[in-house]
């Protein structure tokens, strides 16, 4: 019968097409890794697109540095907008495959790809974002931004003629967490009758979206509006309203300068980049843990526009070497949570674990952390 | 209505600039699908309109020019759509989601230089003794002058689909295109230019977005308001007035959510970012519980002229 | 005068030529677009289309994971396929893929860490269930009230991305994850764990369901009383209502179909190449697929085809990315290249030029 033929027919082919996919000889990937020329290769994976002006567009300018700084020694590849989870692994994979010697990847959902991965190639060194999880050739890095947030909280509590100071969240986690309690603590120190209102905007990244949520708290009075999302729509809503000042994040932002902009936290992982690729040059590279600050030069505060008043200026830079030099840091007791248990001590600063972890708000700010 | 610390004279203002993007994109999309055409590549054509009229403005300092030389540019996106679609005979569905991907593509790559570039934007346009008008005047008549012209091109659609002949025709057309055909009316090229006036909206919506709403270029910024705009049609039930409100009902409630975790209100938010789809399917239901889903009957169907 | 005329049958010949001109075109134009943005573009065109199937470095690394991403493909185009034929458009596989991995994951995690033997297959109906449940939404809505189902399950997407969203951070954070969004690594829960059967085959279950689903779609679209009705009503609903077809019957059928099998991709993946449930973990693979649907003419083989020709330019892409520091944007225009060559070309099994005036 005709069907039966074809019903073989369709067997047939998926049967070959499975077959010539899934049957490999399994000696793989081991050659593959070790042809190598004297050039030292550097591998970035991305999460977004380099133009998002945000995250990614810093990760790529440390990428761009590297380049500058080496010259011929170093050749760089890269990959943008690689979703996490199986697509990641496979991109690091390949990149492995090709040569990369040092591969940076660059967002939080890449941690356990990563480590797989890197069972994998046991030659070549790794460098995880945000990220907790070591391995013998698995380093991780991150950024203390609260630091940063310090310096922007002191700023608004001294600038805020309302009292009122808005803060835009992505998604309740504790990175996020983290700056709003420091940015608090600050701006409280500064000005105890400051309020906090924070908005979750539930995503990382829609400019539309960041606008509406920048006019509705400057609606509510709010004269300060901090984010911790990456466009330049909270800015461009502010200056439109007029009074309203801003911090750029992420990247400096200096456009919106000098108001509604009146400073910024720029992520500067060029440093990083370069130390970690200088290393491998050298053969001196360890798995290590970094957390830096202000100090190693990984957060940067940008430009404090005009439009701060000289002294108050000054104590922002005063508070910024400070917690650059590390005699001073951002979460120094007496601290309570939100509920009036007690946190820290006095003069008892928070370890770094739970730092990481970070899942409540200090005591003052109002609202509950969405669960 | 009273809510704690929310004026709704602010709010009311802030959600017609903050619908005005998918207000443009959707009633594009109803006039293309009162034409019997499904074209689903909105996000697309409005994040190059949005490319297009930034690198524009940014060039000639006008924004002006700029929503010009987007609407252009949307429509001749739309001509590869209007051409797969009507001449080679393709899926719509696919065809859409094609074109989505081209648009994309095309828009990132055009707008590599200008990343982190700020643009010359619209000021807003207070008419005159409207303005002055308490309460009112704020609300409703302190805009840029885009969020009134989106506004006149739904009363110009509404007109000509009600009162006019071609907007008979295209309505014909979208019905039954085998009957608009034998009765002589030209149905190919009807749909074209439909399909080219949604292209047009689509992208004076996504430059409303880089110009107005965000002012400045990212990748990917238009950030799914195309698809927005698809669900607002159908909520509209293909009707120009209706889908002015659902663009507000859509834009409002994100607006509304936002001020009311601004107001310190403790609201469930990821719940209610998902209202406005829960209320655009009970709305749905509601219409068509009614027993009139008003789609146009040709909608999405093959035309093929030749017998 | 040029004119179509359509054909009777589809052409045989031309089934086979068109997906190959259209290839072809994409070359040209796709190489066109690279030489523009400065690469050599037939160094490109290599990477991307041969590269990843038979270069020695790359294939055997390469080659099992374009199954590995053409599986979840292939298994919802197959499902939704079959809708598609019998007119009913479900165009939200992605939330049913969201809400099969989000069962999935928990019906695992609910035990964890106990092991045992029927947690996976207990996986495996809990995926299934959780996209059928989804797209059963819209079935309900469509047969109580015709309502349109090409909305309501477009909107139930991103009812499920909130859902998503709101898990990943609550009801399955990972409790030892130091209060980050995500919950546990399936990948290291061995009774949970959706791996490879055969090593580097990237043959996992997910994989191996989609092969099943195209054999059985086939032997129900041309052996089965539920084929000829679902073929009926999408050529002539009237006849089919003649012939006694259940409209609701059929709804219910196709949309609990799709949904289940999406679910089932969805569940597959979070257990498998994935690993865990984050705040993206949807990737678009329910939007992708309706492309591959169409690509493969709504018939199994062809799909089978499609889905694999979709991950090629994925995995090609991605290399030629790094092996040429091409912008992922250029990718993703030269797919849609290529979908709307494939399109365009389709029309020639249709229908066959004419030149001259109608008869």
């Amino acid at each position: 019968m005709k069907l039966n033929k074809l019903l073989i027919l369709v067997v047939i082919v998926a049967v070959a097409v499975a077959a010539f996919f899934a049957l490999n000889k399994a000696d793989k990937e081991e050659t593959v890794a070790e042809k190598s020329d004297d050039k030292v290769k550097v591998g970035f994976v991305f999460v977004g697109p380099v133009g998002d002006g945000g995250w990614t567009y810093e990760h790529n300018q440390g990428r761009l540095a590297v380049e500058k700084h080496f010259g011929d020694r170093v050749e760089t590849i890269y990959q943008e907008s690689v979703p996490e989870g199986a697509d990641s692994e496979r991109v690091m994979t390949q990149m492995a495959a090709q040569g990369a010697d040092l591969i940076f990847t660059t967002s939080f959902g890449y941690m356990d790809p990563t480590i797989n991965v890197a069972k994998k190639f046991p030659k070549v060194k790794f460098e995880h974002a945000t990220g907790y999880k070591q391995a013998d050739n698995v380093s991780v890095y991150s950024a203390r931004f609260y630091e940063g947030r310090a310096v922007q909280g002191h700023i608004a509590g001294k600038m805020t003629k309302t009292n009122k100071i808005g803060y835009i969240g992505s998604f309740p986690i504790p990175e996020v967490i983290r700056g709003i309690n420091s940015a608090y603590i600050h701006a409280k120190k500064a000005n105890p009758n400051v309020e906090f209102n924070v908005v979750w905007a539930y995503t990382w990244f829609d400019p539309a979206k960041e606008a509406d949520a920048a006019k509705a708290l400057i609606e509510q009075g709010a004269d300060v509006i901090l984010q911790h999302t990456d466009s330049t729509a909270p800015q461009a809503a502010a200056q439109e309203a007029g009074n309203v000042i801003t911090f750029g994040q992420a990247s400096d932002m200096a456009e919106y300068g000098p108001m509604p902009r009146v400073s910024s936290i720029i992520d500067n992982w060029a440093p990083y980049y370069i130390a970690r690729t200088q290393a491998v040059l050298d053969g001196t590279w360890e798995s290590v843990n970094t957390w830096d600050g202000i100090g190693a030069g990984m957060v940067g505060i940008g430009e404090i526009s005009s439009a701060v008043p000289a002294d108050v200026k000054a104590e922002a830079i005063a508070l910024r070497d400070a917690l650059a030099s590390g005699e001073y840091h951002a979460f120094t007791g007496p601290i309570n949570k939100q509920d009036g248990s007690a946190w820290l001590a006095e003069g008892e600063t928070a370890d770094d674990g739970t730092l990481a972890g970070m899942n409540f708000y200090v005591e003052g700010l109002k609202g509950s952390i969405p669960q | 209505m009273d809510l704690p610390g929310i004026s709704p004279v602010l709010l009311i203002a802030s959600l017609m600039v903050s619908a005005t993007p998918i207000l443009l994109a959707a009633i594009g999309e109803t006039v293309v699908e009162k034409s019997g055409v499904l074209n689903l590549g909105v996000e697309g054509m409005m994040i190059v309109g949005a490319v297009v009229g930034f690198i524009t403005a940014v060039n000639t300092t006008s924004p002006a020019l700029g929503f010009v030389t987007a609407a252009i540019a949307g429509a001749l996106l739309s001509t590869i759509f209007a051409t797969l679609v009507l001449f080679f005979k393709s899926n719509q569905v696919a065809t859409g989601l094609g074109l989505t991907l081209v648009g994309l593509g095309i828009s990132a790559l055009l707008g590599k230089p200008y990343e982190g570039i700020k643009s010359p934007t619209l000021q807003a346009f207070e008419i005159p003794v409207l303005s002055d008008i308490p309460v009112l005047g704020p609300m409703l008549f302190s805009h840029d002058p885009m969020v009134y012209i989106s506004i006149l091109i739904v009363a110009a659609v509404w007109f000509v689909l009600k009162y006019t002949r071609i907007g008979l025709v295209l309505r014909a057309v979208g019905e039954n295109h085998d009957a608009a055909h034998a009765l002589g009316y030209k149905v190919i090229r009807i749909r074209f230019m439909a399909i080219m006036f949604g292209g047009a909206c689509a992208g004076l919506g996504g430059a409303y977005i880089s110009l107005v709403r965000v002012p400045q270029w990212t990748e990917g910024m238009t950030a799914g308001a195309g698809w927005i705009a698809l669900a607002i049609v159908v909520f509209a039930s293909w009707k120009p007035w209706r889908a002015l409100l659902g663009a507000y009902l859509f834009g409002g409630i994100t607006v509304l959510q936002l001020n009311l975790q601004a107001a310190g209100v403790a609201i469930p938010v990821e719940y209610l970012s998902m209202s406005p789809f829960l209320i655009t399917i009970l709305v749905l239901v509601i219409i068509s519980a009614k027993g009139n889903h008003g789609a146009p009957a040709s909608l999405g169907r093959l035309f093929h002229a030749s017998n | 005068m040029i004119r179509f005329e359509k054909r009777l049958a589809p052409s045989r010949t031309t089934t086979i030529l068109t997906p190959i001109i259209a290839v072809i075109l994409t070359m040209i134009a796709g190489g066109i677009m690279f030489a523009a943005l400065g690469k050599d573009p037939f160094e490109a065109i290599r990477i991307i289309f041969w590269d990843p199937l038979f270069d020695e470095n790359f294939a055997s690394y390469s080659r099992p994971q374009l199954l590995v991403k053409a599986g979840p493909l292939i298994l919802i185009a197959i499902g939704l396929s079959v809708g598609f034929k019998a007119g009913i458009w479900n165009i939200g596989a992605e939330g049913q893929y969201i809400m099969g991995a989000i069962f999935g994951a928990a019906a695992a995690l609910a035990v964890y860490p106990a092991e045992s033997p029927f947690i996976f297959p207990a996986m495996i109906i809990a995926g299934a269930f959780g996209g059928w449940l989804w797209a059963m939404i819209p079935a309900v809505l469509r047969t109580k009230f015709k309502t349109n189902e090409i909305l309501v399950s477009l909107m139930l997407v991103y009812v499920a991305e909130s859902i998503l969203a709101s898990v990943a951070q609550g009801l399955l954070k990972n409790p030892d994850g130091y209060g980050f969004p995500g919950s546990r690594n399936l990948q290291q829960y061995p009774s949970a764990f959706n791996g490879e059967v055969i090593a580097n085959s990237g043959m996992h279950w997910g994989v191996i369901s989609a092969f099943i689903a195209v054999i059985f779609t086939y032997v129900m679209m041309t052996r089965h009383i539920r084929g000829f009705e679902v073929r009926l009503m999408g050529e002539a609903p009237k006849a089919a209502q003649f012939a006694g077809v259940s409209t609701t019957r059929l709804i219910v059928f196709c949309l609990g179909f799709s949904g289940a099998l999406a679910g089932l991709a969805g569940m597959f993946e979070v257990a498998g190449p994935a690993g865990q449930i984050t705040i993206d973990f949807n990737s678009g693979y329910g939007f992708t697929a309706i492309i591959v649907a169409f690509l493969g003419r709504l018939h199994p083989v062809g799909i089978l085809l499609a889905g694999l020709l979709m991950a090629l330019t994925y995995i090609g892409g991605e290399l030629a990315q790094l092996m040429l520091g091409l912008p992922g944007a250029s990718i993703q225009l030269f797919q849609g290249m290529l979908l709307l060559f494939l399109l365009a070309t389709d029309m020639f099994t249709n229908y066959r030029i004419r030149l001259g005036a109608a008869q």
